[in-house]
């Protein structure tokens, strides 16, 4: 009987130092921020000099059309950078989904966006994109086609290009990793069965993937929203706010404006917006399950 | 015209050969069943057929038309795969009905197609599953079911009934072979289940690392195997095999070995005298050898008991005739103690002899 009980909790008191460390490096942070953003807090003060100020820096924030600006540019800049990797990942991955020679090699390529790092890719596009002596305008140019303005008026659709070039990779080696692991045999079946490519794609191999598409999303989702780097080296958010987003805006209120309160607050928006987008997606999942439970539950009640 | 023509179907992977010319032709409607050992390249076979391998050479026709360069779907046919190859995300129902949805038939005849063959492989219950919550057994089933909610032209079965019980795998193969007369297709069925094969086929063809040793009815090969592989394949248990000498004596011929001396009719007299060999090996078949202690020497084996294995109505009996193991069946009720000598009688008719270097028949 204590026997029993004592190899039922071996299993925690094993994971117990672990959550102890996740516990202390996760939550003592977290409480910082929260605990600073009730408060009227300026770097030079200690956080307990701070004046305590109530909810003044999320009310503040609510009705700060910059702040709103910043967050509309964010979730667009998350919006099309998600959907596009994805597209272009997934995409990619199926088309590369057989045995080519030089495949290994091929994927090594594909990988070496994400080893750069970030702020070698903004210089790197900085310079592309440079309005004279960039590698874009002086094409076009060479083909007779009129400049572009790049970080200019299409300042969020550049950087939306470079996350892109950066990031799909990611997706791609993910995504065909999915696909290889597929059971064969399945889709062969599907074959016989009169599935042409496209079909393949949409009833078998699609769904079987979806798994692992869906932390892939959520994956790339949180990192697209505190994406700073690349983004401060090619803009720095401007011109004007049109590419500040929420992360770049966080730590210029931090250090430029030197309101630690506020940009807790800004922070812990950004957290809840995260959340949100992560208990969604979960709920989703659920739901989906329970509504395919249902459904087979009232067609076993027609029999 | 023949309905499915393999014309010397060649398979290499790589440097490794693993089909060598596989000759082969299938009338309209025969259920024609592949058997051989493990590797002998039966789902090779028929996955070229099914267009999921590559023809390294030779060319598949269906109907008079060439096919090796069809995709699978465009090839008319349904199949049931070794590993079952279900749809993991799919229910039982949506499996089955998969083919069908692709090709957008109406819902109701789906649905009645589905109950149908569902009610036939004992599904019903099952329908609403997906194949992680079924057994082996089961799922086995659905990939049957699967195939068999289709109706394509040439059915291809891959080991379908390996994996049930043996009570199980009566009943289906009693269904399939139902079936098979109900709906006139053309099937092909791999297997290495003797049993199932002799019952269903109409055509057995025997296979050997990668080589046809023969094919024909169930009878022809039970009766007339051309050499010892498929003498020893097909049976059980199996063909006892005995190394013996040809002999002429006062007019007969006998075989002689170790521990038995048999006169030979003269139709085999005739054959051996033939083909000119004198040392061949001599096979019987156990159902050939019937207990009789009062029957001439030259006419039976006299056969020591090592092993009984108690089989419910009969025995099987492992002996020894001079240095060589022979099986023979014994109704359970004739007493039998190990270590004793029994005279079985040859039935002349069951002798089989092959040339002993090259195993062919004579
Ligand atoms: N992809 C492959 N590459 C190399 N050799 C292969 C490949 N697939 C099969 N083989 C070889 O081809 C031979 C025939 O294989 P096959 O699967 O047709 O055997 P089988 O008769 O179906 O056997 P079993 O009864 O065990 O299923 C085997 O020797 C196997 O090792
Ligand atoms: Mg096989």
């Amino acid at each position: 009987m204590r026997i029993a009980r004592a190899n039922r909790l071996t299993p925690y008191m094993f994971m117990a130092p672990a959550a102890i460390i996740m516990a202390i490096a996760l939550l003592y942070p977290l409480g910082y921020m929260v605990w600073g953003s009730f408060r009227a807090w300026n770097p030079s003060q200690s956080i307990g000099e701070a004046e305590f100020v109530g909810l003044r820096n999320y009310i503040f924030l609510w009705n700060d059309p910059n702040f709103h600006e910043s967050l509309i540019v964010t979730l667009k800049f998350a919006f099309f950078v998600v959907s596009l990797e994805m597209l272009i990942g997934v995409g990619l991955a199926l088309l590369l989904d057989r045995n080519i020679r030089g495949m290994s090699v091929l994927r090594t390529l594909f990988i070496l966006p994400m080893m750069i790092a970030p702020v070698v890719v903004g210089l790197m596009w900085r310079y592309m994109y440079h309005p004279t002596v960039g590698t874009f305008n002086t094409t076009l140019e060479s083909w007779g086609l009129p400049k572009v303005d790049w970080l200019g008026d299409h300042a969020l659709m550049s950087i939306i290009i470079a996350d892109i070039w950066q990031w799909t990779p990611f997706i791609f080696i993910l995504s065909l990793a999915a696909l290889q692991s597929l059971p064969r045999s399945a889709l062969e079946a599907a074959k016989i069965d009169g599935a042409t490519g496209w079909q393949q794609i949409i009833h078998i191999k699609l769904p079987l993937m979806m798994p692992v598409l869906i932390v892939t999303c959520l994956l790339r989702l949180i990192d697209a929203f505190k994406v700073l780097e690349v983004i401060l080296v090619m803009t720095a958010g401007g011109p004007g706010l049109s590419t500040e987003i929420l992360a770049l805006r966080i730590s210029r209120t931090a250090t430029e404006f030197r309101e630690l309160g506020v940009a807790a607050a800004m922070s812990n928006y950004l957290l809840i917006l995260l959340l949100f987008f992560t208990v969604a997606m979960f709920l989703f999942t659920k739901w989906q399950e329970a509504r395919a439970r249902r459904l087979a539950a009232a067609i076993q009640e027609d029999d | 015209m023949p309905k499915i023509h393999l014309e010397n179907l060649i398979k290499r992977y790589g440097d490794v050969q693993v089909l060598h010319g596989i000759e082969l032709e299938m009338a309209d409607n025969e259920f024609t069943v592949l058997v051989g050992p493990s590797g002998c390249g039966k789902s090779t076979t028929l996955r070229m057929i099914a267009g999921l391998e590559d023809v390294t050479e030779g060319e598949i026709y269906v109907d008079g038309n060439p096919v090796s360069h069809l995709e699978p779907k465009d090839r008319d046919l349904a199949m049931v795969f070794q590993d079952y190859a279900l749809y993991p995300h799919m229910n039982v129902a949506k499996n089955m009905s998969f083919a069908l949805r692709l090709q957008k038939r109406p819902k109701a005849e789906i649905d009645a197609k589905v109950r149908d063959v569902a009610a036939t492989l004992g599904l019903t219950d099952y329908l609403l599953r997906k194949p992680g919550e079924l057994s082996g057994g089961q799922r086995q089933r659905v990939a049957m079911g699967r195939a068999l909610t289709r109706d394509a032209g040439i059915f291809l079965f891959d080991e379908p009934l390996s994996n049930l019980d043996a009570k199980l795998r009566g009943q289906m193969r009693a269904e399939l072979a139902l079936m098979s007369q109900r709906v006139q297709k053309n099937m092909i069925y791999v297997t290495h289940d003797q049993i199932e094969a002799m019952t269903l086929a109409d055509r057995i063809v025997v296979m050997h690392s990668g080589y046809i040793q023969q094919q024909g009815t169930p009878q022809e090969l039970f009766k007339r195997p051309v050499n010892k592989f498929v003498a020893g394949f097909l049976g059980m248990p199996p063909m006892n095999f005995l190394e013996g000498t040809i002999e002429d004596r006062g007019g007969q011929t006998f075989i002689t070995g170790d521990g038995f001396d048999l006169v030979l009719t003269e139709e085999r007299a005739a054959s051996a005298k033939t083909a000119q060999k004198r040392h061949v090996t001599l096979g019987v078949r156990p159902s050939d050898l019937t207990y009789a202690p009062d029957s001439a020497p030259d006419q039976a084996l006299e056969l020591n008991v090592m092993v009984s294995e108690y089989v419910g109505a009969q025995s099987v009996l492992l002996c020894t005739c001079g240095a060589a193991k022979v099986m023979v069946e014994l109704g359970s009720d004739t007493p039998v103690a190990l270590g004793q000598t029994l005279k079985f009688a040859v039935n002349p008719a069951g002798i089989h002899l092959f040339d002993r270097e090259s195993e062919v028949a004579l």
